[in-house]
């Protein structure tokens, strides 16, 4: 069980946090232009990477609020944690 | 009957005495003792038989590894435990133990035939012998491998135990209470770090506690006698918290581990009432130490199985911790310098001992310690028969050939009653591989060590493959001190001395005369195991070790391989040719040895198995006899049975009375979420299907929320309450996700709007109530307020007091009839409850549960999310089309309801059904077919919602067809088991379709 460093909170265990599945994926602003490709592409395409994935986290059970997390799959392992609207820290 | 008693240490107290129960017989050991100590000493070996051939076993070890002596403990009473090792269990006043598979007795065992037929049980045995024919698997073969294969008896009564749960944050954990756990935890108490340090035995020392030899001694005492100096001084430290009887179950990732404490397994049966028996300790440490130790190698050859035979290191123990000699003849057979402190133990206590070394020579100090005695040792030879059926009474040795392929000369056949063994020693890797830390091979002494690298967390000891006590005490000082950042310890200018290995040689299989088929030489002991069977398994064409290990089972016992798993993996290597380093190993899962399911779930049982959610009314409705149902954790009313009625026959009064008079409904558990802010309106929007800007100020409105693909998510009418405040209910199941939905989209694609949101789900009461006469117990209820359609017509909200508390008041309704829902401050919420139904006496106002509610929604053709819904139904899907806006731009989901998949005609879609027989109630989940004789069947839908309408007088349901929207009239077929019953699909709302109840 990881220990999750909340941007708002501090670190906080995993058991307060739910997952939100790949992070910087923007929602197209106007969905009604795209072809049923384009729209597809942003609802169901996700990368799943093994090693350094970009992932979205909420602290459900603390502050509510989501943020990004910088996580290698294969060790599980949080590099960085950064707020929504935020650049990673450096490059992975 | 002989007693094996024959020294006095410091760790059993010989004046306390206890009785204990093995197999109806009583007998007697002392404090200190555990039961396998206590039974050695009364010269009882046989213990039970094995798994598979039922053979006899006996103990084997003196620790957590033990493979064969597994036993029942208290049987046939609420406290019967099964697979206990008696290795680990300490002796109390009262205990009953038995032997487990094994039947009529352990001395006469009627599968012990399965021995002698079983040339015919190879690896994979079951898998290929029970598989034809099919029919057989059931009645036959099943209940006959489970007589014949059990492991003990499950308890049949509750546990009557208490268990324990607790949180513990520290700087270090430290496992393992041996020379370097407890050179670690001093280490770390003394740099001022909260420092925790567990063990699963009841003493602190580990194998250095019973190093008695006089080659190995630190500043020129006994290391025994340092290390006891050392544990007192550990126990004068306060960062320090010492938990003995305490094992790590699991090491899960960021250093969160699981321990179990024992607490009371030990105490006399009259003094464990009503305290707590085992503690599950979940323990997060910002570093941990690894100090686990490492656990002796057994020998592979040709029946190595008998009782009588221990690992070496094992005698050494039973002799200087607990003062029991397991033989008074006995042979070591090694390949390794360190099961020479075991005979030189026996030699010094004037027992009879011989040593068997696989190797040509050994130069060492302890080696020539043994020979100076004039210890006897057979060099260059191996035992290739053991003998006695009950108990090992002799041993055939020959000597090896040069490459150790292969024997030769004279069979050498010697009496002994007991034979010690010894092929190395394996670390325990298993915490820093659960932990996800990786492994590296060392060829030299064939192990499997920690990569280090792993960060907070470190192996210390024997257990990172330092098996000499000098390299232990160096490497252990200099790698703590680098991890915790100590420049100067106590243990920087020891002085050891040590007796040191130099000659190295290992076989994995020892060789035989016989073929290999004709021995029995046993890897897995639990599982009966054997080399021949890896063999097997090999020829076969498995290769790797994952396949060979679950073909042959080795390793999947209770001991999860303890002892088997690297004979396993080195069996296979000198078989195939390869590298054993490049095999790679089965993975070590948690928990490290068995947990009890007492342990795992605490005090969570009974009640408080789960969390549980009560209404504020909830009292009230146990005071009138109502059912529950549990939604979520919700309790809900469910109906309130009057004079023995069962559920059919209260439904269809409750239905009755809310139609022809007034109903009253606890809807407090209606998720609510209340949504402030400038741009709360656009919000509404853009997460509903319909239009919310022009809502005014006091009006309610229905909405439909979707997910991102079109499906229906959610769904409940929310209330503007002022310009910029809006009350929102969800479903009750759904109020939490749909909170944190909302809060995703707010945070991360809309952070630009102003809007904030919290759940007042708990905060409010609420009371529906509805029917004809609704309005008139308001209006009792609330003489103050104006009721007429003008001043409160459908689908608006008013404010209003009882008696002083604020109320409000939505009229709206999930029944079609006429409806008000009030909301209160939930502290008033039974008060609330009891005036609507004291105002309401006068009209027979009925209280109805969620079962009527379902029926009285289904007869208006109002859908159930996640009922008639199973996200894959669009608005569309289910003929609401009516609710989604055309001219809004954009709204969740909205693209998506026109993707080619969403826009098929022949999707499943929401209809009625009428069955031919009024009577007849469709069962929901049914299937729903049009051509019974075409084969395979074409399903077409499902049932999803049916009941009986009383006040239709006729049976109706809802359901989902393919291209149902275009099927109203038609006949279909739901086939059940015994018949097919015929409806046709018809319109979904089956009551008052032009809503003229509800403004009646
Ligand atoms: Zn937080």
């Amino acid at each position: 069980m990881f220990v999750i460093n909340c941007p708002y909170c501090g670190e906080r265990d995993q058991s307060e946090f739910n997952s939100g599945g790949e992070a910087h994926i923007i929602r197209p602003k106007q969905p009604t232009e795209l072809s049923d490709d384009e729209w597809a592409e942003f609802l169901f395409m996700r990368k799943n990477i093994k090693g350094i994935q970009f992932e979205r986290w909420n602290h459900t059970h603390g502050c509510r609020k989501w943020f990004n997390v910088v996580r290698d799959t294969t060790n599980d392992q949080i590099h960085a944690v950064y707020k929504m609207g935020e650049k990673p820290p450096k490059d992975y | 009957m002989s007693n094996y008693r024959i020294n006095k240490t410091d760790f059993v107290d010989q004046t306390s005495r206890i009785s204990f129960k093995f197999d109806g017989k009583t007998y007697f050991g002392y404090k200190g003792d555990t039961l396998a100590s206590a039974l050695l000493s009364n010269g009882i070996h046989l213990l039970g038989r094995s798994f598979k051939y039922h053979r006899p076993r006996g103990i084997m070890s003196c620790g957590s590894e033990e493979p064969n002596a597994i036993c029942q403990i208290n049987d046939e009473t609420e406290l019967s435990e099964p697979n206990v090792r008696a290795t680990e269990i300490e002796l109390y006043e009262g205990l009953e133990v038995s032997a487990q598979n094994c039947w009529p007795s352990v001395n006469f065992d009627i599968g012990g035939i399965n021995n002698f037929i079983s040339p015919f049980i190879p690896a994979g045995f079951y898998y290929k012998t029970f598989m034809w024919p099919k029919s057989f698997w059931k009645n036959i073969y099943e209940p006959l491998i489970r007589k014949s294969a059990g492991l003990g008896k499950s308890p049949t009564k509750p546990d009557p135990e208490i268990y324990d749960h607790k949180h513990v944050h520290c700087d270090v954990l430290v496992i393992g209470g041996g020379i370097s756990g407890i050179m670690s935890a001093k280490l770390a108490a003394q740099k001022n770090l909260n420092t925790i340090l567990v063990d699963d035995k009841n003493t602190l020392g580990g194998s250095t506690i019973i190093q008695e030899n006089e080659d190995f001694k630190i500043n020129n005492e006994i290391s025994k006698d340092w290390l006891i100096k050392e544990i007192k001084e550990l126990q004068k430290l306060d960062n320090l918290t010492i938990k003995t009887r305490t094992s790590i179950a699991a090491f899960h990732s960021y250093n969160y581990l699981l321990a179990k404490e024992n607490l009371t397994d030990h105490l006399p049966k009259d003094k464990k009432n009503n305290s707590i028996r085992q503690r599950l300790w979940k323990i997060r440490a910002k570093k941990v130490v690894i100090a686990a130790g490492s656990i002796e190698r057994p020998l592979v050859f040709n029946n190595n199985d008998r009782p009588g035979i221990f690992l070496a290191n094992s005698i050494n123990k039973y002799l200087n911790f607990y003062g029991v000699s397991c033989g008074l003849n006995n042979f070591i057979f090694t390949n390794n310098d360190s099961a020479y402190e075991t005979a030189i133990s026996l030699f010094e206590k004037g027992i009879s001992v011989n040593m068997i070394d696989i190797r040509k020579k050994a130069t060492s100090n302890i080696v020539k310690q043994a020979e100076k005695l004039g210890i006897k040792i057979y060099w260059n030879s191996t035992v290739t028969n053991t003998f006695g059926y009950r108990k090992i009474n002799s041993i055939e040795i020959m000597k090896l050939s040069d490459d150790g392929s292969n024997v030769m000369g004279d069979k050498i056949k010697i009496n002994c009653d007991c034979l010690g063994i010894s092929g190395g020693w394996t670390p325990m890797v298993h915490m820093h591989t659960q932990s996800g830390g990786k492994l590296n091979f060392r060829e030299n002494d064939q192990v499997f060590l920690p990569k280090d690298g792993y960060p907070n967390q470190i192996s210390v000891g024997s257990c990172n493959g330092d098996f000499e006590l000098d390299e232990i005490i160096k490497n252990t000082n200099r790698n703590i001190k680098i991890y915790l950042d100590i420049k100067n310890t106590d243990y920087d200018n020891l002085d050891i001395s040590c007796s040191k290995e130099v000659e190295k040689r290992n076989i994995w299989l020892l060789p035989n005369y016989l073929p290999i088929g004709k021995t029995k030489s046993f890897v897995d002991f639990q599982n009966d195991s054997t080399a021949k069977d890896i063999k097997l398994a090999l020829r076969e064409g498995f290769r790797s070790i994952e396949h060979v290990k679950r073909y042959t089972t080795t390793g999947m016992a209770t001991d999860q391989g303890k002892l088997s798993n690297m004979h396993a993996l080195g069996i296979i290597a000198e078989t195939a040719g390869v590298k054993m380093g490049t095999l790679g190993t089965t993975t070590f899962r948690p928990p490290f040895t068995p947990l009890t399911f007492g342990a795992i779930v605490g005090r969570n049982v009974g009640r408080f198995f789960d969390i549980t959610r009560k209404t504020p009314m909830h009292e009230w409705h146990l005071d009138n006899n109502a059912e529950f149902e549990n939604v979520g954790q919700w309790k809900r009313a469910w109906f309130y049975p009057k004079n023995n009625e069962d559920m059919h026959k209260a439904v269809q009064r409750e239905s009755k009375a809310a139609r022809e008079s007034a109903g009253i409904l606890d809807a407090s558990t209606l998720g609510k979420i209340d949504i402030q802010g400038t741009d709360a309106s656009e919000f509404l929007n853009r997460v509903y299907t319909n239009a919310w800007s022009k809502l005014a100020i006091g009006k309610c409105r229905y909405g439909l929320m979707l997910n991102e693909d079109g499906m229906v998510y959610d769904d409940g009418v929310t209330t503007r309450l002022g310009e910029n405040h809006y009350l929102m209910t969800t479903t009750t199941g759904g109020a939490a996700n749909v909170l944190s939905k909302l809060e995703d989209y707010l945070q991360t694609e809309w952070p630009e709007l102003d809007v904030y949101m919290t759940s007042v789900t708990d905060h409010y009461a609420t009371a529906s109530v509805c029917g004809p006469n609704s309005k008139k117990i308001l209006i009792k209820l609330f003489p103050d307020l104006k009721f007429d359609d003008e001043n409160f017509p459908h689908m608006s909200f008013q404010k209003a007091y009882l008696d002083k508390i604020e109320c409000r008041i939505m009229r709206i309704s999930f029944t079609g009839e006429q409806s008000y829902e009030i909301n209160i401050n939930s502290k008033y919420g039974k008060s609330l409850w009891e005036k609507c139904i004291d105002a309401g006496k006068e009209f027979d106002i009925t209280p109805y549960g969620t079962e009527t509610m379902h029926l009285l929604r289904a007869e208006k053709g109002f859908i159930i999310v996640g009922q008639d819904t199973d996200g894959t139904m669009t608005p569309v899907d289910l003929q609401m089309d009516w609710i989604v806006s055309k001219k809004k731009y954009d709204f969740i989901g909205k693209r998506s309801l026109y993707r080619s998949d969403t826009i098929r005609d022949d999707r499943k879609q929401l209809v009625g059904l009428l069955t031919d027989d009024p009577n007849e109630v469709l069962e929901e989940g049914a299937q729903i077919v049009a051509d019974i004789n075409k084969k395979p069947i074409d399903m077409l839908g499902h049932v999803t919602s049916s009941y009986y309408s009383p006040n239709l007088k006729k049976s109706i349901a809802l359901a989902v067809v393919r291209s149902g929207k275009k099927m109203k009239g038609q006949k279909l077929i739901v086939p059940m088991e015994n018949k097919n019953i015929n409806v046709t699909v018809s319109d979904f709302i089956f009551l008052d379709k032009e809503n003229s109840k509800l403004n009646a």
